[in-house]
């Protein structure tokens, strides 16, 4: 296996609802090499988003360590997380998350916003990454002017401007019907295998995981098993 | 796109909203700055500066008469040129429409504004006809009255000596103003002061106030100062003062101007922070999901926060700004529409006020939001939990 890119080592997460305190990720450990495709699967409540999200940094673990490219998570916290997640990690939900305000372009350019790059440079990436996704065509349209397809290569486009080591996708092609989902997933292969980029994905659909490398099954918060 | 352009673009988001919060800051600082300016003008300290012109009142209140037998004494006043002095009728022509009528001595009153303009032979006329009255030409025009017609005039307060309130004068002139701001003035009618002071029921050898005509150069203060001096502890004690300020006076009767703009201007604006801050309220609730999304990408929670307010800011200045500017040229209308008599004058010092107005406002109403979004988290955000 090539380095690591992620190392989860003996993570447990349990949230507090009320009273109640819900054990979503048990003892879980796992590694994810540099330029892996690694599906997620597993049933609902399995604690697959809540692994995402720790290892996106979006969340703190219970107990344990979350380690990515090399950066234990744990160590971070407030600004500096956000800093790192800006630098590092590239994300794709499910319902794309766009600014409806904002042209196609006008969203890939956001995460640009964060860093110190002119107007110029930030255009440049800008149409480099809807180039990448195909969309160049359509980088003055606004979301509500594209079709699910599209709104999903926008967010992946945002997802990449920054140029993260680590993609982190919640269910990418949920929301898409078969053929558009199967070019999402294509994309994101030719991201995976030209690019070099590491993905996590979660996903529930079988045919969706077939585009990864690597299956981690988990269920109830703990990892079962691993197929190539 | 600039952070500053993503600040317009989200304000945007909802139009008509947007549209009508900022329509309804505009309007309270159009208030603000004009109100501001009506308060800062009845309140302002005297004005003595350039005056050469004072008006002697009694101290109580112009409605209280003041004997003609200072008149002597007034022009001894070292630096006072001339004396006149006016009497206020309460003319009503026809049924009841009102005319601003005073009785005066016509070659004094002459004499002490040379900016109203009339044919000599007609000042004349004025002087030699008891029964005489001149009205100045917006009044003549309005009324249709021309020289040689008699004119019936009622007083709403002196009946003559028959009890009777019906008058009638012989009109002998009419009279204009030197210049554009002087014409808008020609609206009042003069009757003879000294017909009226004979044929009327109540007091005689009295009047309202009295005109000084300063000479070149002479220190208006100074001699307001020594009238005032001269007259203190009698029975008729003296308030003197600028045009300016006498005129203002009228409006005072009113009642405590500053008072009333004070409570005017808390009430519209407890309703604009009312409207702004439920404004912005709806802004941030309605983008939860976007504002977790934004931290996802590394904006920090401070970041966020800072975003949000600058939209309030954005709201708030537009609206202000705008409120202001219209207000500073309204007031510049009014000024030019009377002659320069009624100073509506958004200075520098309304404006400071108003810009911190402002700043306080967008504080006011965008922090609470402002606070909500840096605080979300965002896995309960995006889980639909919030």
């Amino acid at each position: 296996m090539s380095d690591s890119m992620v190392q989860v080592r003996d993570v447990t997460k349990v949230y507090e609802r009320g009273k109640q305190k819900i054990e979503v990720l048990h003892r879980l450990t796992l590694d994810i090499g540099k330029g892996e495709f690694v599906a997620l699967m597993g049933p609902s409540g399995s604690g697959k988003t809540t692994l995402l999200n720790l290892i996106g940094g979006l969340d703190q673990p219970s107990a344990g360590q979350v380690t990515v490219g090399g950066c234990p998570l744990d160590q971070l916290s407030g600004s500096r997380l956000a800093h790192w997640r800006a630098r590092n990690i590239g994300f794709v939900f499910q319902f794309y998350n766009l600014m409806p305000v904002l042209s196609a372009e006008g969203n890939v350019e956001l995460p640009l916003l964060l860093t110190h790059l002119s107007a110029a440079q930030r255009r440049s990436n800008v149409a480099a990454a809807l180039q990448v996704v195909g969309l160049a065509d359509r980088a003055k349209h606004k979301p509500r002017e594209l079709s699910g397809g599209q709104e999903q290569r926008v967010a992946i486009a945002r997802a990449l401007v920054s140029d993260p080591q680590l993609l982190v996708c919640d269910e990418p092609t949920g929301d898409l019907d078969r053929q558009t989902a199967d070019d999402i997933l294509g994309l994101l292969q030719v991201l995976n295998r030209d690019h070099g980029k590491t993905i996590v994905m979660v996903t529930h659909d079988p045919k969706a995981a077939d585009f990864a490398g690597r299956r981690l099954h988990l269920e109830k918060g703990q990892l079962m098993e691993q197929a190539a | 796109m600039t952070r500053a352009g993503f600040v317009v673009a989200n304000l945007f988001r909802r139009k008509t909203r947007t549209i009508l919060t900022v329509l309804s800051v505009i309007m309270a600082f159009l208030l603000f700055g004009l109100l501001q300016s009506l308060s800062h003008l009845f309140n302002a300290g005297a004005d003595f500066v350039g005056a050469t012109r004072l008006v002697t009142q009694a101290r109580v209140s112009f409605t209280q008469p003041l004997p003609l037998s200072m008149v002597p004494k007034l022009e001894a006043v070292p630096g006072v040129a001339r004396v006149a002095y006016s009497q206020w009728f309460g003319g009503v022509w026809q049924t009841n429409t009102q005319v601003f009528t005073f009785a005066i001595d016509p070659l004094r009153y002459h004499d002490v504004y040379p900016e109203f303009v009339m044919p000599e032979e007609q000042w004349k006329a004025f002087a030699d006809t008891r029964t005489a009255m001149i009205a100045g030409k917006l009044v003549a025009d309005e009324y249709g009255w021309h020289v040689g017609q008699r004119i019936p005039l009622s007083s709403n307060i002196y009946p003559q000596k028959n009890n009777s309130k019906s008058w009638a004068f012989d009109l002998v002139g009419i009279y204009d103003g030197k210049d554009e701001n002087w014409r808008k003035q020609a609206n009042a009618v003069f009757i003879n002061h000294d017909y009226f002071d004979e044929a009327n029921l109540f007091g005689k050898g009295r009047t309202n106030f009295f005109i000084l005509k300063l000479a070149n150069g002479a220190d208006a203060e100074a001699i307001s100062k020594t009238i005032d001096a001269m007259f203190e502890n009698s029975t008729d004690e003296t308030k003197t003062q600028t045009e300016r300020d006498f005129n203002l006076g009228f409006i005072k009767q009113i009642g405590d101007i500053g008072l009333m703009v004070r409570w005017i201007l808390f009430a519209v604006f407890f309703t604009l922070l009312l409207v702004v801050g439920n404004t912005m309220a709806q802004s941030v609730r309605e983008r939860v999901p976007e504002l977790a999304v934004m931290k996802t990408l590394g904006f920090t929670d401070s970041g966020v926060l800072a975003l949000v307010l600058a939209e309030s800011l954005v709201l708030c200045l537009g609206g202000g700004l705008a409120g202001l500017a219209l207000a500073t040229m309204l007031g510049a209308t009014v000024e030019k529409a009377t002659g320069g008599q009624f100073q509506l004058r958004v200075d520098a010092f309304v404006w400071s006020v108003g810009l911190a107005t402002i700043l306080l406002m967008s504080l006011a109403v965008g922090l609470l939001p402002a606070l909500r979004a840096r605080r979300l988290r965002i896995v309960d955000a995006l889980a639909g939990r919030l």
